[in-house]
């Protein structure tokens, strides 16, 4: 039975192709057959799931290989796929997640014309997400990686008539490039070293390569990661992408691919966990990212891009918790499945208030929403409760553990946690209130109204599991499911009960909510984003996202932008000048040379003549030198 | 009593021993150009044209065939690894593997341009030479032998002549009969040059300045036998070598004796700086000619120059393989530069030429005996194999020119080509196979001739001179693909070019000069292991 795991990415993969190559005539069902494909996918997960809940405890690693990929001399790859713990989380999530968007998608792209090579695109998506999480090597996991990011591409630039979608799709490849170029270095640095790419066998290894091996490893891995996952410092694509379909923010942007990073760093545990250095490296781009994303968020009035700046913190606490090795891995992913709910929970939720409000962003425009559209409301305000880490909400459990094993690690490590934890509260409160609570601010001939079923329903599906997934935790089910994957965690003493540290998250959490409610029920919300001369550094810094962008105009794109001219000159003037004014030279020299050739036959002796004085004088020259 | 006087006084004369069999090859060639005199003089006039094209062809063909019999049939020869055949004909022709593969390739070269010659398609159903040579250019006379469809059907013997002297010239072993080869294969040529139907002005210049010329070197070439003759007393080229290894008689004697000869046969091959005629003479020939000299004299002289300086002067290479060095750069250097600024394409040919001149004088000076059990390529076999190739594709490319015309005959200006891969894609596609087999591209014959006469000189310690010559061969490439992009991507200018549409003679010719080049070039393994097993030369 699970010998079929390679049936959960060929479903989606036949119907995205099916319906790239099909014609207009299945324009009218071409969404229906993707989002079949989609549920087919998922229905074989539960079933492969319960399959492998029988198993025992030690044989719940399923191995199978479809065909030898690459044999060259001594490099050998194997299109293998490995099911285990972990893949069979990351399937459900995928598939069920991805499942509900496409439902959702049916409505809210109801309207576009291309509606059919939408459809095709997820499916894509979809099944390059299972080959990632499926993969049993890491070259083919490199496969899956390129064929997300490719998906992403297409599907940010899918309204590519709008040049701003056509660049941040150009902005979303470029940066991922930056990280694939760490991945690619990273196999290459697997092979040299360990003779192969299969991720069983390198993990095996790790712990016996030297410290240098391991960090190089590790590093070039999280910058893979970085990219993917959007963090610092590759985190300047994501608020850009959500010029996308808002579908594609919730399934791509937020619940599953720029998770792939946290992925990526959970499955080569073995590799972090023999290099200090690289895991602390994880921690510090956990700990500044989600800081970093959680003060964007603060900042910003297009409620895509707020919550976008949340995806970057909240995937900065996985990140984090990846850091801190076997302590962490379990909750890291748990952190990732919950937020996957809530996420895209809220990013359709927004959705769903743009289908309403004519396509609008501006939060500033938005206000009192909570009675024209009670349903987006009420699970959008679940998933909020969830977010925040209000108990006994999803978040509540997964953050609260993030937090716990951070302050296992280290004082510091958690007092930032800990302020991440209150600063999300304050701006999720601020998105809540500036959207659906405060006074209204519609601008003219806008009517707001809630969506149609075929996109509540996925919404009201989304928050259910936003309200109940934690019980992933009941009795640390997942800590000890994940445990053969991710190795066993010694249980750090806290200088404090746990519960004591819970009541201060949860206290800190309240601290947030109270000072958004204080700040934004103070006055009237104004109908327009104040000018950047009016507001505190602290917002005009989060407006720019921290100036992400023009840092990286100054570091890299300007140097590189100087370096190319500097070249094009180079091999204008230098290069192209050599070659050119050689074959000057060659032409003065050829127009030089047939002078000689007068016509006159005595001149032609004449030379004949010298040539034969030459010539004898040349051989007794030799000779009697 | 009378008789006894007689017999004491004089010794009886025995009678020269002559190998018929193995010297019917130039016997065939020779009895058909004196058979071709008689039928110019009775056969009628009116089917006498076709008489001398058969004759002619069928004395080549039979020839070839006889050929492959004696080259298959060479004896190895005790003495020497390498060395097959004989010398034959009392010393005067040394029958032997490079000799006899010579023979092969010059009869090929011959029967090629034959079927050139014969072409009357083009012309208003005239051959390419005039009608009445003694006629002034432009006068009533010649007007008169045009409209009384007058042909001068002599070049088939005079070619047949000047064909047996190149075969000749390709094995003669001892000096004086290679001066006569030369003279038998010089003077028909000069006569050929002058009968150009169309621009005869041009056409006389030509022949006038080829034989000045000529006769000039000549007198180098005979100046040199004679001072070979002084040092050595013998015009034996194995003697001259005996007396050229034990060092006996004046070393500078030797040395001018060694320089004159090198003269005459540089002149012969086109190489700097005695070159100069060869542009105008090849601009001014008829083209079935300019084909037949560029292909066949090239490769008669080259064996010679091969057989003279590696049997007679061979012991003393390190005398004058630095002047034939110097001469090989100026030369490639030379062709290769000076063709960039032509505008002719006979011209640009020409020059071209000269260049090749100078790539095969690199594989002369490299490595000239094959070592027994290795198959390291020598100077001979990668010689030969250049000749090869180089010439069948220089008489496909002359075949081409003389399809390209206007009202005035062939229209040989560059800019007239402009465009031509647009109506006749065939036609320039061939083209286009040439020039890339001159330029060397791989998968053309020309490439495998230049990696061998490369790998020759590599072989002989020369590796900074097959440096100039792969950077030469890239300068040379620049006006071949000048002319594929004239062809293909340019447009024409005013009406363009008219493509005739030749006879079969002509089509034959480029055809099997086209799947040759690109045989050679795809499978150049049967030729090139032939040229190998030619050997050496006999002494």
């Amino acid at each position: 039975m699970l010998d079929l795991q390679w049936l959960l990415i060929a479903i989606p993969l036949a119907s995205g192709a099916l319906l790239l190559v099909w014609g207009k005539e299945s324009d009218r069902f071409g969404h229906l057959i993707g989002t079949a494909a989609s549920a087919a996918s998922f229905v074989l997960g539960v079933v492969l799931f319960v399959t492998l809940m029988g198993e025992g405890a030690d044989d719940r690693s399923h191995a199978v290989s479809l065909f030898t990929w690459i044999d060259a001399g001594t490099f050998h790859v194997e299109m293998s796929f490995v099911y285990d713990q972990l893949s069979a989380l990351f399937v459900l999530l995928i598939t069920g997640v991805g499942t509900l968007i496409h439902v959702y998608s049916i409505g809210y792209m109801a309207h576009d014309e291309r509606r059919r090579r939408f459809f095709a695109f997820l499916n894509l998506f979809v099944a390059a997400m299972l080959t990632l999480v499926l993969a049993g090597d890491y070259l083919v996991l490199f496969l899956g990686w390129e064929g997300v990011g490719l998906a992403s591409y297409l599907l940010i630039g899918f309204w590519q008539h709008k040049p701003s979608a056509a660049a941040a799709a150009k902005k979303a490849f470029v940066v991922n490039r930056v990280g694939d170029i760490g991945m690619a270095l990273a196999i290459m640095l697997m092979f040299a070293q360990f003779g192969t790419s299969a991720i069983a066998a390198v993990n095996a290894a790790a712990p016996g390569a030297t410290d240098t091996v391991t960090t190089s490893l590790g590093l070039l891995l999280l910058l893979g990661a970085c990219g993917k996952s959007a963090q610092v410092p590759l985190q300047s694509w994501l608020l850009d992408a959500m010029e996308g379909p808002t579908p594609v923010s919730a399934l791509i942007h937020a619940a599953t691919m720029v998770t792939a990073g946290v992925y990526l760093v959970v499955r080569s545990n073995a590799i972090f966990d023999a290099s200090e250095v690289a895991r602390t490296a994880v921690i510090i781009v956990g700990l500044v990212t989600l800081l970093a994303g959680a003060w964007i968020g603060c900042a910003k009035d297009d409620i895509k891009k707020a919550l976008a700046g949340s995806t970057m913190s909240q995937i900065g606490y996985m990140m984090l918790a990846a850091g801190l090795g076997p302590a962490g891995y379990a909750f890291a992913v748990f952190h990732l499945i919950t937020h996957g709910f809530f996420k895209a929970n809220m990013f359709l939720g927004a959705g769903s208030v743009m289908h309403g409000m004519d396509d609008d962003v501006d939060m500033r425009h938005y206000g009192g929403l909570r009675t024209m559209m009670p349903v987006t409301f009420a699970t959008f305000g679940l998933g909020y409760l969830a977010i925040i880490g209000v108990p006994p909400f999803a978040g509540f459990w997964s953050k609260d553990k993030i937090i716990e094993a951070a302050f296992g690690q280290n004082l510091w490590v958690g007092l930032g946690a800990l302020l991440g934890a209150g600063v999300t509260a304050f701006y999720m409160t601020r998105l809540m209130i500036m959207t659906f609570l405060s006074e209204k601010r519609w601008r003219e001939d806008v009517h707001p109204h809630e969506s149609p079923r075929v996109m509540t329903w996925p919404l009201i599906g989304l928050a259910a599991l936003s309200a109940v997934g934690g019980v992933l935790l009941l009795g640390d089910w997942i800590v000890e499911w994940l445990e053969p994957v991710v190795g066993h965690a010694e249980h750090h003493e806290l200088a404090v009960p746990a519960i004591v540290l819970t009541l201060i998250i949860t206290a800190v959490v309240a601290v947030g909510v109270v000072a958004a409610v204080a700040f934004y029920r103070r006055e009237p919300i104004a109908g327009e984003t104040p000018a950047d001369d009016s507001v505190s550094l602290f917002a005009r810094a989060g407006r720019h996202e921290l100036y992400g962008n023009e840092l990286n105009d100054a570091l890299v794109v300007r140097p590189t932008t100087h370096l190319t001219r500097l070249l094009v000159w180079f091999d204008g003037k230098g290069i192209d000048g050599f070659v050119t004014g050689t074959a000057d030279r060659l032409g003065d020299t050829s127009q030089l040379l047939r002078k000689p050739q007068t016509g006159y036959v005595r001149s032609y002796a004449l030379m004949m003549f010298a040539g034969v004085a030459i010539v004898v004088l040349c051989l007794l020259a030799v000779t009697l030198a | 009593m009378r008789a006894s006087l007689m017999s004491a006084e004089l010794p009886p004369i025995p009678a020269p021993e002559i190998e018929y069999s193995l010297l019917a090859p130039l016997m065939i060639i020779a009895g058909a150009a004196i058979v071709g005199v008689l039928v110019e003089a009775f056969w009628p006039r009116t089917t006498r044209f076709a008489a001398q094209t058969v004759l002619a062809c069928a004395a080549i063909v039979a020839a070839l065939a006889d050929t492959v019999w004696v080259y298959t049939d060479l004896d190895r020869i005790e003495s020497s690894l390498t060395a097959r055949g004989q010398i034959a004909a009392e010393g005067a022709v040394s029958v032997d593997g490079p000799g006899v593969f010579a023979w092969g390739i010059l009869l090929v070269f011959g029967l090629l341009s034959m079927l050139l010659f014969a072409e009357r398609r083009l012309d208003g159903g005239l051959s390419a030479f005039t009608g009445r040579a003694a006629d002034a250019p432009g006068s009533a006379a010649e007007a008169d032998a045009v409209k009384r469809r007058l042909e001068h059907s002599e070049v088939f013997p005079l070619a047949l002549f000047a064909l047996v002297g190149m075969m000749l010239f390709a094995t003669a072993n001892d000096l004086l009969t290679m001066f006569v080869a030369l003279e038998v294969l010089s003077l028909p040529l000069y006569i050929l040059c002058g009968l150009a139907r169309r621009r005869r002005l041009l056409s006389q210049e030509a022949a006038l300045k080829y034989f000045l010329l000529g006769a000039f070197s000549s007198v180098f070439f005979l100046y040199g036998i004679a001072l070979a003759y002084g040092y050595s007393g013998s015009f034996e080229l194995s003697a001259i070598d005996t007396a050229v290894t034990s060092r006996t008689g004046s070393e500078t004697m030797l040395l001018a004796s060694i320089a004159l000869m090198a003269v005459g046969l540089l002149f012969k091959i086109g190489a700097a700086p005695f070159h100069t005629w060869t542009p105008d003479v090849y601009q001014g020939a008829p083209t079935p000619v300019t084909a037949f000299m560029a292909a066949g004299t090239k490769a008669a002289a080259f064996m010679a120059l091969l057989r003279v300086f590696f049997v007679a002067f061979g012991g003393s290479s390190w005398d004058w393989r630095p002047t034939i060095v110097a001469i090989a750069v100026i030369t490639m250097f030379l062709g290769a530069v000076v063709s960039i600024s032509q505008t002719d394409v006979k011209r640009m040919l020409a020059y071209s030429s000269i260049a090749h001149a100078g790539f095969l004088l690199v594989g002369f000076v490299g490595v000239y005996a094959g070592v027994a059990g290795s198959d390291r390529v020598t100077s001979v076999s990668s010689v030969l194999f250049y000749l090869a190739v180089y010439g069948l594709s220089s008489i496909g490319a002359f075949a081409v020119v003389t399809l390209v015309r206007d009202s005035g005959g062939e229209t040989t200006h560059l800019s007239k080509w402009a465009g031509l891969g647009k109506t006749s894609p065939v036609l320039a596609g061939s083209f286009a196979v040439f020039m890339l087999s001159f330029a060397g591209i791989p998968l053309t014959g020309g490439f495998i001739g230049k990696w061998g006469v490369f790998s020759a000189a590599y072989s002989g310690g020369f590796w900074w001179l097959v440096v100039i010559g792969v950077l030469v061969s890239a300068l040379a490439a620049y006006f071949y693909v000048r002319v594929i992009v004239l062809m293909f991507f340019t447009d024409p200018v005013g009406e363009g070019p008219t493509v005739a549409v030749p006879s079969v003679l002509t089509t034959v010719v480029i055809g099997v000069a086209v799947v040759g080049t690109v045989g050679l070039g795809i499978i150049p393994g049967p030729l090139l292991d032939l040229a190998q097993h030619a050997g050496a030369f006999v002494r």
